[in-house]
């Protein structure tokens, strides 16, 4: 069941050493960078951060990797014209990296919070991120073999919860926030408002409660609230 | 069928804003169709309200208006390019599973791409140049040049020295093998596919001159 929480630091409390942290967000579009200001002061360190980006600025993710508390990143578009901290722990090696193309990122997301085991996809076959996997042709069509990745934590921003923890997000800030919802064990939700139960449309309702363990409410910063 | 060849070469090669141009001219009416991050999007101007084409950004949404301004600018809502862009009557969001299941499912009906070098063969490589010291980074384009039912790329024909970006065998990291449709250059449009090179229109060159100047078996349409 979900808990709705009084604070960003009750809703990351419990967050181990060696986890592996989902977290949302496309540059800062549903970037959760509130419950990862949580993340820092909590204190867990020898993290595998998974995203789509490895920070922007100073400020989020980025933050996050400067305080020293990751030990490897899973993300699709790493460089950025303000991906400093990252480029300066990448280049200096004090940081790993994996490359996943975006679509096979999400998929082996979906893959993890649907029960899947691995599945076939066609997305960089013959390219150097295939190297070492299996490939099988299909139907005439060549494919590499992809394994689930699971979270102990997906951190995500929405845009309203109702109590139960239901999400609805906003505009494009919704990106990997649904998909990471399913694919942890603890799925940490902030956002803009928290409603009572049949406030929310069940027809509009993009992730159920099912798949999310705590929600927080932080009021937006960029105008998001409407 | 492609119509013969067609020389201009009483001009000079096109702009920037005319390949843009000449590409959105080849995107039919009715088409789903995602423009790359950079030079791609320029061909989103000449996709008018009349061409009747629902644009795709992988972030999530379809029917993407053009880039916001002023108090139109709202975070939650920008391109793959994380350019803040306006939604268009008709937009859809969605999450990042489906939206990659519009393109690997072949749903999406064209994408316009940058590129280091394309092969004739239709080999694309743009999203790592293979430097030692560069920081591998690869978003959707490998997923965009699988996905698509057309890829087009859209580039300068010749790298600023001098090489040719159309090549017998892409010698940069691939991001997709034989998924390059159309190539569409300041000097010349090309169909590319297992059977080589044709090209179909020229620009400020002639198709011999052309030949002359690339390492690359043409043929003229």
């Amino acid at each position: 069941m979900t808990t709705v929480c009084e604070s960003t630091d009750e809703a990351v409390a419990g967050i181990e050493d060696g986890s592996t942290v989902l977290i949302g967000g496309f540059g800062m579009a549903g970037m959760p960078v509130d419950l990862i200001d949580a993340v820092i002061r909590q204190g867990a360190e020898d993290l595998t951060i998974v995203s789509n980006n490895a920070g922007n600025g100073d400020t989020g993710l980025a933050a996050l990797l400067a305080a020293g508390r990751v030990r490897r990143v899973v993300c699709s578009f790493p460089r950025q014209s303000d991906s400093w901290v990252f480029d300066g722990l990448y280049r200096s090696g004090r940081i790993e990296l994996e490359v996943v193309p975006q679509g096979t990122l999400a998929e082996r997301l979906r893959a993890a919070g649907a029960g899947i085991g691995a599945f076939f996809c066609p997305t960089g076959v013959g390219t150097p991120l295939a190297e070492g996997k299996e490939t099988r042709v299909i139907d005439g069509r060549a494919y590499v073999l992809e394994y689930p990745i699971k979270g102990d934590v997906a951190l995500v921003k929405a845009h309203v919860a109702d109590r139960v923890g239901n999400l609805v997000y906003r505009k494009t800030a919704r990106n990997f926030g649904p998909v990471m919802a399913t694919a942890a064990t603890t799925t940490v939700v902030q956002v803009g408002a928290v409603a009572e139960p049949g406030d929310i449309d069940p027809e509009v309702v993009v992730t159920p409660g099912i798949f999310v363990d705590r929600v927080v409410v932080v009021p937006d910063r960029a105008g998001a609230t409407s | 069928m492609t119509a013969p060849i067609r020389e201009h070469t009483g001009r000079g090669p096109l702009g920037k804003d005319e390949i843009a141009a000449r590409i959105a001219r080849d995107i039919p009416a009715g088409s789903y169709v995602n423009l790359g991050i950079g030079q791609p999007t320029l061909v989103a101007d000449h996709l008018g309200p009349g061409a009747g084409v629902v644009l795709h950004t992988e972030n999530g949404m379809l029917g993407m208006g053009p880039a916001a301004t002023g108090d139109e600018i709202d975070p939650d809502l920008t391109n793959a390019g994380k350019v803040p862009v306006t939604e268009l009557p008709g937009a859809a969001y969605f999450h990042h599973a489906d939206s990659f299941a519009m393109m690997r499912g072949g749903h999406l009906d064209v994408c316009v791409l940058g590129a280091f070098q394309v092969s004739a063969h239709g080999d694309l490589a743009n999203w790592h140049t293979g430097a030692p010291d560069a920081i591998p980074a690869v978003g959707g384009a490998m997923d965009l040049a699988i996905g698509a039912k057309q890829v087009f790329v859209m580039m300068t024909l010749f790298a600023k020295d001098g090489t040719a970006k159309l090549v017998r065998e892409c010698t940069y990291p691939l991001t997709g093998l034989r998924c390059v449709s159309r190539l569409y250059t300041d000097l010349a449009v090309f169909e590319l596919g297992a059977e080589g090179a044709v090209v179909v229109e020229t620009f400020g060159i002639s198709y011999d001159e052309l030949a002359a100047r690339l390492d690359v078996p043409l043929r003229a349409a």
